[in-house]
Formats: C-alpha cells, structure tokens, sequence
C-alpha cells in the first residue's frame, strides 16, 4: 500500500498547467527578450520627465547640431547631440517613446474593438451577417492605407487625436479576419451548443463562451496591429502628414533629420534605431505569444 | 465560369464602395472651394469657385456626375495643373507600375531560395540566418531604410543616384525598399508550404524511386508548394502599389505616388480622388487575379 500511494505521489506532483505554461513562456527567448525591451521602453515613456535630461522642446541656436558624445566633439551634456533647433536629441528620444506607444496603443485598442465586433459577429451570426462583414473587410483591404490616411490627416488637420483616430478606424482588418476564422470554429463546439440548449443569450454566449477562447489570438493580433500603427504614424510623420512639430515624433524626427542627411547622417539613425527596436521587440512579443498560446502549430 | 462572374461582380461593388467612401471623406470636411481660392479670396471669389466647380450641389450628386464621368476615362482636371487628370496620371502610372514589378520580382527572386533552402533544412543556419532577415524587414520602417541606402549607396560610395527619374540607376534602391516590404511574408509561406510538401507522400514515392534530390525538390515538391506563394505575390504585388508613396517620396521618384503626395500638399482633390481609385483598382484587380489563378489551380476553391 505504501508504495502505492507514493506513485500516486510522484504523478501527482508534475508541473502544473500554470508550471507548464510558465515553463514555456520564460523558456521563449523572442518572447523574453520583446517583452524585456517593450517593457523597458514603457518604463521609460513613463518617467521621461524624470530620465529627459533636458526640456525636449527648449531650443538654443548657439548649440545647434553637437554630435553624439562618440563624435570628438560630442559632450556629456548632450549625450546624444542636439538636433537643427539646439533642441537635446536625447530628450526627444525619450518623449518620443511616449507618442510612439501611445499611438500605438490606443490605435489597436480602437481598431481592436471594431475588428473583433464585426469578426465575431460575422463568425457567430453567419449567413448576411457574414456576407456584408466580408464585403466590408474587402472594401477596407482595397482601401490604399497610406493614401488614405494621408488625404484624411490633410484635410482634418494633423494632430495626435486625429491619427490615433486615423489610424484606428483604417486598422481593423486584420482583427476582423482572425476573430471571424476563429468565432467559425468555436460556433459549433458542444459546449457553445450546450449553452444555446438551456437557453442563454446570445450576449452570454458570446462573452462567456466564445470570448475566453479567443483572447489569446486576440493578444497577437493587437501586438501585430500596434507594431503596425506604430510604423504608419512614423510614415505618416515622416512625410509630413502625421504628428506636427514640435512634437518629438520618431518620424517627424527622421524626416527633420533628412536635411541634413549629407552631412549629420546620425540624426536619422538615432530615432530610426529606436523605431527599428520598439517595433522589433512587440512583433517579437507577439511570435512568441502565438508560439506559446498555440505550440501546436509551432513549426 | 460563374465562379468568375460572381468574383467580377464582387471586385465591382468594391471599386464601387472604396470610390464613393474615400469621395464622401474628401469633400465631407473642410471646404474645397476657400482652399483653392487660397487665403486673399473674397467672398465673393468662393462663390464664384464653388458655383464653377459644382460644390453647391448635394454631395451624392456630385458623386454620380464624377463616377459616370471617371467611368468614361474622365478625372475631372487638375486644381493645380489645370491639365487633365487622367493624362497626368498616365504618365506617372508607368514608372510606378515598373517599380512594383521590379519590387515584386526582387522579392519574389530573394523570397523563395531562401524559404526552400530554409524548409529543406530546418533550425540550420540558413533557417536562421531567413528568419532573421524576415523579422528585420518587418520592423524596419522603409522609410528609414531608404534613407539608411541613400548614405551609404549615394553619400559614401557614390554608386547611386539619392533621387530622380532619369535612368535604371534611379530605380534600384526604390526596388530594394519596396521589395523588402514584401519579402518576408512570402518568404515564410514558401518555407511553411516547402515543410508541408516535403513531408508529403508523393515526395517519399519520388525519393524512393530513386529520383535525383534535385528533381524532387524542384519538380515534385516545389511546384506543389508555389501555388499559394503565387496567389499571395499577387495581394502583396497590390498592397506594395499603395505602398509605394512612402518610397517614391524618399527617392522623389516622379511616379503615382509620388504625384498623390503632392497632390495631398495641395489640395489637388479631383487628382488625389483619381488616385485613390487607381491604387485600390490596382489591389482589386490584383486580389481577382489571384482568386482566378487559384480557381484554376485548385478546382476545390471554386465552391466558396
């Protein structure tokens, strides 16, 4: 009997579903290191006022253009140089970040929440629900993105809330598309039938049955979808339709940089590098959440 | 065949449907006529402008006198140019359309080596090293990228031109830029399709027969596996036209897109409105093709 009960022991004592998960999550290097550096990045966007070691709207012409402190002539004081208005191209940096994922953010979020309603909607409801979703997500894809985002920005005038908006009402597609696959799958499981038999709205259904077996491919869409905003607002800046200056966009900062492209070529680099490693790390996070939510399909 | 005509029709609606809702956005805000008249007009001069034009009319109906007109050939004319806008865009379109083949070429040309080479050994350092260069594309603003060419192609080496329209010289970094956009969806979509393929029964039979690796890869699996890389190169092949604003603007590369920036900075409405049309053709035409060739390739898809 003893010995029994110390096998049942033994099995009883493997990893967990939580062990196993957590297991995977940590033991993911593209997921670790994303979210390592996304995480990074926000922390910085939080405390910019306290890390900027200058105001980054503040200008000086009598130090205009100082190189970054690897140059020669490069100073503690500016630690990245100072960009074509004397302004600490540090500083801009920094608050940069913020616009970045605040865009970003709150972009996948609006987007999030029309794609996932009309993706759910058509994959639960079928039938004209589901015609008219799909024509609608054709007529978006047919839609030239930056064509239209630009033409809108111009018209209404380019601001912050203007893009975010912009950009939040045109990236919808993607989560349309992913939730409607995925709502198609879960509709006929037993246990969706089941709760449709004894009688439970459609409300409910949808937020307690479907919704929980969705989410995870709901997190990898808005990583993707953010990275994405992210990238169209830096184009949109750069091509000087985007966030206006002064605002210390990464794009508008390029774009500023591009003047003087012969001679000062880090003043592109700089905001491109860091555009390159925000974006990098939440598309990394978002692999790596795929990868973790689905190892089945892992390959 | 009804397969085709239902896939027409569809194609239509949407033309339809992305015509009339970039219009009602164009001409909803703001007000054309002060914009055109510019900031020393009179009242009067406005007016003047907006009785010319027919913006005192209701918006659908000046939406049905400019599709029944753009259904003909006819853009309206330029504000800017006062030429008119379909013979302004027909010059441009041809160099836009010859960077969105380069780009697809180049990207095609680079995507598909290195996913078969890639599928055929996973996890080796091909794996990696494709891996690696499709995560890098998708996080590089192209854009930035661009620019990261003209310093070091035309700054350092002076191998390049940084901009203009004058010889094939002007269209390589532009291809690079546009291609790379597209190369990293293709390239895993070779690789996944190759991995898929290669595991295949018919694949085992052509080995077991004693068929040289060669012909296996080329003629057994990678024929198989290219049909759905065909049909994506071909969406990819629309979106990169869209795309391309952001790289003709880099390179002032004097094509469509580059037109539409421009236009966009000056208000030109009736040129950027031909525009949007012409770019979202561009993708349906694509997207239409691609259902067609994929129709043919797999009757199976000819059901849904």
């Amino acid at each position: 009997m003893a010995k029994t009960i110390e096998t049942v022991e033994v099995a009883l004592s493997g990893p967990t579903p939580g062990q196993v998960l957590r297991g995977r999550i940590f033991g993911h290097r593209g997921l670790m290191f994303g979210g390592l550096v996304l995480a990074a990045i926000c922390i910085i966007a939080v405390l910019a006022p306290v890390l900027a070691p200058h105001d980054p709207y503040t200008q000086n012409l009598l130090t205009r253009m100082q190189p970054p402190v690897w140059f020669d002539k490069g100073t503690w004081d500016h630690p990245l140089g100072t960009d074509h208005l004397g302004r600490d191209y540090m500083s801009r940096l920094i608050y940069g970040a913020r616009i970045s994922l605040m865009i970003g953010g709150i972009a996948a979020v609006i987007s999030g929440l029309i794609g996932t309603a009309m993706g759910v909607a058509a994959g639960y409801f079928g039938g004209k629900v589901d015609t008219v979703v799909t024509f609608v997500i054709n007529v978006r894809l047919a839609m030239p993105v930056v064509l239209v985002a630009l033409a809108v920005v111009a018209v209404f005038g380019g601001s912050l809330q203007v893009v975010i908006l912009v950009l939040g009402l045109l990236l919808w597609d993607r989560f349309a598309v992913v939730m409607r696959a995925a709502t198609q799958q879960l509709r006929s499981m037993e246990y969706v039938n089941a709760a449709r038999a004894i009688g439970c709205s459609t409300w409910r259904i949808v937020f307690s049955e479907i919704m929980p077996n969705i989410v995870n491919s709901l997190i990898v869409v808005v990583t993707l979808e953010m990275a994405h905003a992210i990238l169209l607002e830096a184009a949109l800046s750069f091509l000087g339709l985007g966030v206006q200056p002064p605002t210390p966009s990464w794009g508008l900062m390029v774009s500023e940089g591009k003047q003087m492209l012969l001679f000062e070529p880090w003043l592109i680099t700089i905001p491109g590098v860091a555009l390159f490693v925000l974006v990098l790390a939440i598309n990394l996070l978002g692999d790596g959440l795929r990868d973790v939510s689905a190892p089945e399909n892992r390959n | 065949m009804i397969y085709t005509l239902k896939r027409l029709g569809l194609a239509i609606l949407v033309a339809l449907a992305v015509s009339m809702l970039s219009f009602t956005l164009l001409h909803l805000s703001g007000d054309p006529a002060s914009a055109i008249a510019g900031e020393s007009a009179t009242d009067a001069d406005i007016a003047a402008i907006r009785a010319f034009y027919g913006f005192d009319r209701p918006l659908i109906v000046q939406y049905a006198d400019w599709l029944f007109s753009a259904v003909r050939g006819d853009f309206g004319e330029s504000y800017y140019f006062q030429l008119p806008v379909a013979q302004l865009i027909g010059d441009r379109l041809s160099i836009t359309m010859t960077l969105g083949i380069c780009g697809i070429s180049f990207a095609i040309l680079t995507a598909v080596p290195l996913g078969v080479a890639a599928a055929v050994r996973p996890n080796s350092i091909i794996d990696r090293v494709a891996l690696f260069i499709s995560v890098m594309g998708q996080a590089m603003p192209s854009f930035w990228f661009g620019l990261v060419l003209v310093v070091i192609f035309s700054i350092k080496f002076r191998l390049l031109p940084p901009s203009g329209t004058d010889g094939w010289q002007n269209f390589v970094m532009p291809t690079v830029v546009l291609g790379y956009y597209a190369m990293p969806a293709i390239m895993r979509l070779t690789r996944a399709g190759m991995l898929d393929v290669l595991s295949a029964d018919y694949v085992r039979t052509a080995r077991a027969k004693g068929a040289s690796e060669m012909r296996v890869m080329f003629k057994h699996a990678l024929r198989n596996a290219i049909i759905p890389v065909v049909s994506l190169s071909a969406v990819q092949m629309g979106f990169m036209l869209g795309g391309s604003i952001v790289v003709e603007s880099i390179f002032a590369l004097h094509g469509a897109g580059y037109l539409a920036w421009e236009s966009i900075g000056r208000n030109d409405l009736p040129t950027v409105q031909a525009l949007i049309l012409i770019f979202a053709l561009f993708y349906i035409v694509f997207t239409f093709l691609s259902d067609l060739l994929n129709a043919w390739l797999d009757p199976r898809m000819r059901v849904g």
